[in-house]
């Protein structure tokens, strides 16, 4: 499959690149303090949330694709853990209301373009990488069920 | 003028170097004090951002401390030009606390070690004491006048191994911080840790496994020097005058033992092998021994 960025990803990368690598971290902490609270629903049940087990920081997410095929992620992870909350509301605040299939053509590499490779270094974004492989193996596994 | 030691828990008096740690609340008591500068360091690249000790600054392991090409710390024009704009001179106290029981401060002060910076010092208890006991904090980046630290040559030798130095040491303690799970070979990274990328699983022959956490207690500060002693003379053998090296994955938790070892329990000849795991697992050739024994240190 060949990548497609949506809109809403292509507009959060050229926020991104405006930016001087300061206040690109600035920009990473504004994602991180707007990351939304879990629905009820998840937060009392967290058995339903995902592990991503790339990001060195507790964070779980659980993909939801509604009746109109419309994506909804869901994200949680500490205060304490800033970097992984700004990458996980990135990724909640872009694919909001998206197509499964808009999703899947996200290139894998997305989180490699935002520019934050010299602030947060590349070892730190590949926790952004894991969040997006298993977004989208989520939404396989809705769409095939 | 030097900065006294901070005599005010009676713990550190124990360990071998007192001068090495203090307390929280000798730090909020001196703060914005001439000659103190108060270095956050930090896992989590944002976690400063969100508020930290006022009047700290904030040095990064991963994109101040190291090399953008090579693999390798910033040499000493690096570190000189990054303690300048910092504002930190060569004889200046450097205060070092940090999130995660001060792992990442802990490899922050190795590293001034490694040049030579005479009095660095961690925050017993680190980010996470301070926050909990309600002290002062806020996002106010402070503006220290750039100094003119001096270009100084970072020492490989006393404080550091590299992998030839690893070989040529067997025979003697090697100890292994890492968990049990990646000590054994079930696998390469910490639990829950991202995989960093080592070709094989398993330890070091003849290491000693003793996870670095267990070096503090619940609430984040060193263990008394009994307990410490407990865990690395009784439990891995070292005795005094004994050649140590300690490593992990890629030398940043073996920094907190490092620290133990030489400035808490006194041992004077330890070095952190900082290839640790990520290089080890992928020599080629070299020995490697899994489960959870230590393993007979080959012939040299």
């Amino acid at each position: 499959m060949t990548g497609v960025l949506p809109e809403s990803l292509v507009g959060i990368r050229e926020e991104f690149l405006a930016l001087d690598q300061q206040d690109r971290l600035m920009l990473l902490l504004e994602f991180a303090n707007d990351l939304p609270e879990l629905p009820s629903h998840y937060a009392e049940h967290p058995d339903l949330l995902e592990r991503v087990v790339e990001c060195q920081s507790p964070v779980y997410l659980f993909v939801e694709v509604d009746a109109d095929n419309a994506v909804h992620l869901f994200a949680t992870a500490p205060p304490e853990a800033p970097t992984t909350r700004g990458f996980a509301s990135i990724l909640v605040q872009g694919l909001e209301g998206l197509s499964a299939e808009e999703v899947l053509a996200i290139p894998a590499d997305f989180p490699q373009t935002l520019g934050l490779n010299e602030a947060v270094s590349p070892l730190r974004i590949r926790g952004m990488s894991g969040m997006l492989g298993r977004t989208k193996r989520q939404i396989r596994e809705r769409i095939a069920a | 003028m030097p900065v006294e030691v901070d005599t005010s828990d009676s713990k550190f008096a124990e360990y071998a170097h007192p001068e090495r740690l203090i307390t929280t609340e000798w730090v909020e008591t001196n703060l914005g004090r001439d000659g103190i500068v108060v270095v956050e360091s930090d896992e989590d690249v944002l976690l400063y951002e969100t508020g930290h000790i006022p009047g700290a600054v904030k040095i990064d392991w991963h994109t101040d401390l190291n090399d953008p090409v090579t693999r390798d710390f910033v040499d000493g024009a690096g570190f000189a030009a990054l303690l300048s704009a910092k504002g930190i001179s060569r004889d200046d106290t450097v205060v070092i606390y940090g999130d995660k029981n001060n792992w990442w401060a802990a490899y922050a002060l190795w590293i001034f070690s490694l040049f030579g910076h005479a009095d660095v010092r961690l925050i017993d208890g680190g980010r996470d004491k301070w926050i909990a006991e309600g002290r002062p904090i806020t996002t106010e980046v402070p503006s220290r006048d750039a100094t003119d630290y001096p270009v100084v040559d970072r020492d490989d030798k006393t404080l550091r191994a590299f992998r030839d130095d690893v070989a040529k040491h067997f025979g003697n303690p090697l100890v292994d911080v890492r968990s049990p799970e990646e000590f054994s070979g079930e696998r390469t990274t910490a639990p829950a840790y991202p995989e960093e990328g080592a070709l094989r699983a398993g330890h070091i022959p003849s290491a000693q496994n003793v996870p670095w956490g267990k070096a503090v207690a619940e609430d984040g500060t060193f263990r008394s020097l009994s307990e410490l002693s407990a865990l690395y003379r009784d439990g891995a053998g070292l005795n005094d005058g004994d050649d140590v090296i300690a490593y992990c994955r890629i030398g940043e938790r073996s920094s907190h033992t490092w620290f133990v070892l030489q400035h808490l329990l006194g041992f004077e000849n330890v070095r952190n092998y900082d290839g640790s795991w990520t290089e080890w697992g992928s020599l080629v050739g070299v020995p490697i021994v899994t489960g959870s024994e230590p393993g007979e240190a080959p012939s040299r």
